[in-house]
């Protein structure tokens, strides 16, 4: 970074309207505006994909912070990704619930399937995975996330017929949680996943 | 057994996180009531029911209340500790999915208590479906008037945050949430001061508690003390959410009055171990709770006293279950990793000795163990017990003990293995070794270095 990118907010990128005005209201919800450097992040990422530079530039102008204390935010957290993801970033679960009902079959499959290694994005830009650790889904294991939304109570074929529709349905398909098109009339929707998954009496 | 539903007695209802079908079910009343109560009295009303922190601590939740002063001039915060990510915990997910206004009310209850007009809910990043719907809830409860400035009319104002997480297991313990809500890194704080209540969240006392804590407040409020510390046990009073995964039938989140027989549990209500299979083993309170043995858990219930006895703990109530076909080395090393990824970094033994342990069971579990590789790893998990900053140095270390102690007969099976094959291996480098020096000293065949130099290849091997 060098010290005219530091240097005054009119040097700053602006992003949409939306995520302006989105941050601006989220501050004031705070006892200090420090507190909203963490959906201040989740904000840029939805915009720009991932964290940039520039996204940390502005975090930091409209957080008031220094741009090195967000850099240093956004890298401790794994859910900020410094490098670029596909549009579907899908991450299977690895830990131990999962592990012991066959994590390690989806990882395979998603290998097989998009001929990418972990963390390498498909050459059309649609896809990457990775195997992270518990996303506290261990009643319905083993299962994936992709972008916000839980996939779950899976083996490869249920896997692979969830990416199919996706790659059918995509153009409208966010599953995102921040604009909050959770997967709308995608089989495998969380509330019926978690309903099969059994709160029982 | 029918057990009785305090906390989950209305999340099937497809209504429940409504405003209208929550109050359809006798909702918000009980707010409605505490807000005319003294204060005080409703922390005395939680001291009675014996309520203990149901994130895995287990502290007692009127005492931590009751470090607040009664009158305190500065801003006093209430979090809703809602990051759960100790592996094989899911419990707080399903109330706040599928009961958000319960955990409202709870909140707005607590903070009466202790005097907070501001509260967040912390979310673990992940939860992406239940960040909605409790953020959907909060705007409803607004728009109500049930949160802002005049809530339910009594003149009380509150205002309620959902933050969330972004991926960082640390941040469920109190003060490295605290620093992460404060936007830094989610590291945890030296203690003293032991209590977020004396100076918590910028400075201010705060009160962190965990999502079924308060939500399991409505129901002592709504019930009385005396009345919930007659459920369950006389030590661990109530009911407690136990999220059950693993190789069992009906994996899922049950509700379970405390004192429960642990091998009636898996039998009755989870249906048993799956594919006609035996019980291995069990951890009973989320990964960091040590592993238990089928053969350890005759007579063991579930509550904190017996299993704690027991040689384990009941932790957040994350409860996994092993069959006989589990290799617990692999498990072990499956664990070891999860601890090792997610130190935050900040105390040398932890960032250390987490990847040392990993590095070590991977080697076992994959054919390369060396003789002295349970000693090593009990030894460094000894040295990281109770010398970091917080409670991680613990859960890293209370599994990696409890897997070698539990089941050394796999270690040592496997480390014996490595120790054959690796035999079998030099014999044949050192018959390859020995044609070769054949065929170059053709017409020296009967020196005796012939044998001295396989055997210098041997030790420079197995120095490496």
């Amino acid at each position: 970074m060098t010290q005219g990118q530091q240097a005054s907010s009119n040097s700053v990128m602006r992003l949409s309207d939306r995520a302006e005005s989105r941050i601006e209201e989220i501050k004031k919800r705070y006892p200090d505006v420090r507190s909203a450097v963490m959906p201040a992040l989740y904000i840029a990422q939805e915009e720009l994909g991932h964290v940039t530079k520039e996204a940390i530039l502005w975090v930091a102008d409209r957080v008031s912070m220094p741009p090195v204390q967000v850099m240093e935010v956004a890298t401790f957290y794994t859910m900020y990704y410094k490098k670029p993801v596909g549009r579907y970033h899908v991450q299977v679960c690895r830990t131990l619930s999962c592990a012991l009902r066959g994590a390690a079959k989806l990882t395979e499959h998603m290998h097989k399937r998009l001929g990418v290694g972990p963390n390498e994005i498909t050459p059309d830009g649609m896809w990457s995975f990775e195997e992270v650790e518990c996303l506290g889904s261990c009643g319905s294991a083993p299962m994936c996330e992709i972008n916000d939304v839980y996939f779950e109570n899976l083996d490869p074929q249920k896997l692979d017929a969830i990416l199919q529709r996706i790659e059918k349905e995509l153009p409208n398909l966010r599953l995102s949680t921040l604009n909050d098109e959770l997967g709308a009339g995608l089989a495998g929707a969380p509330l019926s996943e978690v309903r099969e998954s059994g709160v029982r009496k | 057994m029918k057990h009785r539903q305090i906390l989950l007695a209305n999340v099937d209802f497809p209504d429940q996180a409504t405003i209208a079908g929550y109050e359809s079910r006798g909702g918000y009343k009980t707010v409605r009531k505490v807000l005319g109560m003294d204060p005080l009295a409703v922390r005395e009303e939680v001291k009675k029911s014996g309520l203990r922190g149901r994130g895995g601590a287990g502290f007692p939740t009127g005492r931590k209340w009751d470090f607040i002063p009664a009158k305190c001039d500065k801003p006093v915060y209430l979090i809703n500790n809602a990051d759960e990510s100790e592996p094989g915990t899911f419990k707080d997910r399903v109330l706040l999915e599928r009961d958000p206004h319960l955990c409202i009310e709870g909140m707005i209850i607590a903070a009466w208590a202790v005097q907070s007009k501001w509260s967040c809910i912390y979310i673990r990043g992940e939860y992406g479906y239940p960040y909605v719907r409790i953020q959907r809830a909060v705007e409803e409860a607004y728009k109500h008037g049930y949160l802002g400035d005049n809530i339910f009319g009594s003149g009380f104002a509150h205002h309620m945050v959902v933050h969330r997480g972004a991926g960082a297991y640390i941040c469920g313990e109190e003060t490295a949430l605290l620093n992460s809500l404060e936007g830094k890194k989610g590291q945890p704080r030296l203690k003293p001061p032991y209590f977020p209540a004396v100076r918590g969240l910028y400075d201010a006392p705060t009160i962190v508690n965990n999502t079924e804590t308060l939500a399991a407040c409505v129901w002592i409020l709504e019930n009385g003390g005396e009345a919930y510390a007659k459920i369950g046990t006389e030590k661990s009073p109530g009911t407690k959410l136990f999220a059950c995964s693993g190789h069992i039938n009906k994996p899922g989140v049950y509700e379970v009055e405390m004192g429960y027989p642990v091998l009636d549990f898996i039998e009755d209500e989870l249906g048993g171990i799956w594919k006609g299979r035996k019980l291995k083993g069990i951890i009973p309170g989320g990964s960091s709770f040590p592993i238990m043995r089928a053969d350890q858990l005759q007579g063991v219930t579930l509550d904190y006293e017996s299993l704690v006895a027991a040689g384990s703990g009941l932790g957040s109530g994350g409860f996994m279950v092993m069959d006989d076909t589990t290799d617990m080395v692999e498990a072990a090393e499956n664990v070891a990793h999860f601890y090792a990824h997610e130190s935050c970094g900040q105390c040398t033994p932890c960032r250390e000795g987490g990847h040392w342990i990993e590095k070590i069971f991977h080697r076992v579990a994959h054919g390369r163990g060396l003789p002295g590789d349970m000693e090593l790893a009990r030894s460094v998990a000894n040295n990281v017990e109770g010398h970091t900053i917080c409670a991680f140095g613990e859960a890293l270390a209370w599994p990696a003990q409890a897997f070698i102690k539990r089941f050394p007969e796999e270690f040592t099976a496997r480390i014996e293995e490595a120790r054959i094959e690796e035999a079998r291996i030099e014999e044949a480098r050192i018959e390859e070794a020995r044609i070769e020096e054949g065929l170059v000293a053709i017409g020296n065949r009967n020196g005796k270095e012939n044998g001295a130099r396989p055997s210098m290849h041997y030790q420079l091997k197995s120095n490496h």
